[in-house]
């Protein structure tokens, strides 16, 4: 149902802050996984059972350091676990649907509360623009959306810049933060059996608001727009080298993927060590030998791995030392396979990881 | 290397039931067909990791064939219907990112289709050779 919370006088973090303590009050859940600001200002995601300590919580700070899927994972894959309740962007959802299929997290005792996302920015300008500026961040960029869904912002991150998934609908209550009047009231979208537990007013009759999809149309032509930039750029037959000729291998963008979730990389086994004469000999070959060897294997084999299960989130980007455009590469591939597949990740727990099953007559054509 | 004299290396992963039988059938069977492949034996198409068909390519083998049984005779009964949804995902990847995809072929051939075999050698080093040499030869900054 819908529900609304009136702010009366409080701001709207305090707002959530209480309805979070409620969470842990009621006993609807025996921890929240969500983002806190520690004593220094910055943030991190923390496991919070003391509701006392959810003064601290902050989940409208416009940064994502680290996508929490991951996190999720860690509280939830086997049993015994606790009621986790988790407070997470589109992004991070979406990636903890992608892996609960590969079975690195389970759904069944997590209770999901998506926050509408206007953007984030990497953790430097984060924190640059917070001691900047005197009004809370994540305001303007509401605000701004609220004023003009068609506005761009080039300080967020670039995978920000064209996410078309700014809300994440299946979750047990979402915060409908792109529909609120950020003054007066938050608007939810909630489960009736949680509603009644937590005891919420329903919404008045919704008047129709236009804000998250004319963002979703905006941001999926910008998005067009630049997966024909990066396709130009890469499709050429010196393909995706023009893009990671200048990788460093320090495996970041492997580390920070929350789809990449294998505890031992191929990549950081001896699988492709050799003996010493065989560098020589393929250096011989081609008259030089790139080192470290592999570059290529690398992204190509870590985008047929995870390109499908992509949720465009843009944590490697951050990451990457050389400032790559690895997200954006990643996401250009990732929506071809995707579209091949039909396959969109996070849309829905009922739809196989299209790697793990297949139909007895199709592509009849590859295999002759 | 002048294209005249072009012999492309074809690697070759072929499944031990099916087309690794249907090899040796050729064999036995005194079929002629070209000496341009070096086989790779493994249990099922289904065990053939994408990482070592990319591992081939961006060493500069000029063709990959993998080899599997018929749809519906997979030994471990599934493992051909999955290397396929593996290899369409390989194929789209490497379209898009500038590589030859057409390199990469994937056959069924059954234990008793030795002619069958040594047709599909003939037909892809003929075609391989066409394409000429995998750039990957010389490219060394990969």
């Amino acid at each position: 149902m819908e529900a609304i919370i009136q702010l009366e006088n409080r701001s709207t973090l305090e707002a959530l802050q209480a309805l979070f303590k409620k969470l842990l009050a009621e006993k609807i859940v025996d921890a929240l996984l969500l983002p806190m600001r520690t004593p220094k200002g910055t943030i991190t995601p923390a496991l919070v059972s003391n509701p006392d300590l959810l003064d601290h919580a902050d989940p409208l700070a416009p940064v994502l350091a680290v996508n929490t899927a991951t996190l999720a994972g860690k509280v939830s894959v086997r049993k015994p676990r606790a009621r986790v309740g988790v407070v997470m962007r589109s992004c991070e959802l979406r990636a903890l649907v992608e892996l609960t299929k590969m079975q690195q997290a389970c759904l069944d005792d997590l209770l999901l509360i998506a926050i509408d996302c206007a953007g984030t920015y990497n953790v430097p300008t984060f924190l640059k623009k917070e001691s900047e500026s005197d009004q809370p961040l994540w305001k303007e960029l509401f605000q701004a959306l609220q004023k003009n869904p068609q506005s761009d912002n080039p300080s967020l991150r670039s995978a920000c810049q064209i996410c078309e998934q700014p809300t994440f609908e299946k979750a047990a209550l979402r915060i409908k933060l792109l529909e609120s009047d950020l003054d007066e009231a938050l608007f939810l979208e909630v489960d009736d059996s949680l509603a009644e537990k937590l005891n919420l007013s329903p919404a008045p009759a919704s008047s129709q608001n236009k804000v998250v999809s004319e963002l979703i149309g905006y941001r999926s032509q910008r998005r067009d727009t630049v997966f024909t930039e990066i396709h130009e750029r890469i499709a050429d037959e010196n393909g995706i080298q023009n893009v990671f000729a200048a990788c460093i291998r320090c495996h970041n963008c492997m580390t920070v993927c929350p789809i990449c979730y294998c505890k031992t990389c191929v990549f950081k086994s001896a699988v492709f060590d050799h003996e010493p004469m065989q560098y020589i000999e393929w250096s011989q070959q081609k008259g030089a030998f790139r080192m470290p060897a592999d570059t290529m294997l690398f992204h190509l084999t870590r985008m047929n791995h995870m390109a499908l299960s992509c949720v465009g989130c843009g944590m490697c980007t951050e990451a990457c030392p050389a400032e790559l455009p690895v997200g954006l590469v990643f996401r250009t591939v990732g929506q071809q396979l995707q579209k091949t597949f039909d396959y969109q990740p996070g849309r829905s727990m009922d739809e196989a990881l299209p790697l793990v099953t297949f139909k007895a007559d199709e592509w009849t054509e590859v295999g002759e | 290397m002048s294209e005249t004299t072009f012999e492309p290396k074809i690697i070759a992963f072929l499944c031990n039931w099916c087309t690794y039988t249907g090899a040796d059938l050729a064999g036995t069977s005194r079929l002629q067909y070209p000496p341009n492949i070096r086989i790779i034996r493994l249990m099922c198409s289904g065990a053939v990791d994408p990482i070592y068909v990319l591992k081939a390519d961006l060493s500069g083998a000029d063709g990959i064939l993998i080899g599997g049984c018929h749809p519906g005779d997979c030994h471990y009964q599934e493992g051909n219907y999955k290397a396929r949804r593996r290899i369409v995902a390989l194929k789209e990847i490497l379209k898009n990112t500038g590589f030859e995809e057409e390199r990469i072929w994937l056959r069924w051939i059954s234990a008793s289709e030795g002619t069958r075999f040594a047709d599909t050698v003939r037909e892809m080093t003929a075609a391989i050779k066409a394409m000429g040499p995998n750039p990957y030869k010389q490219i060394w900054a990969v």
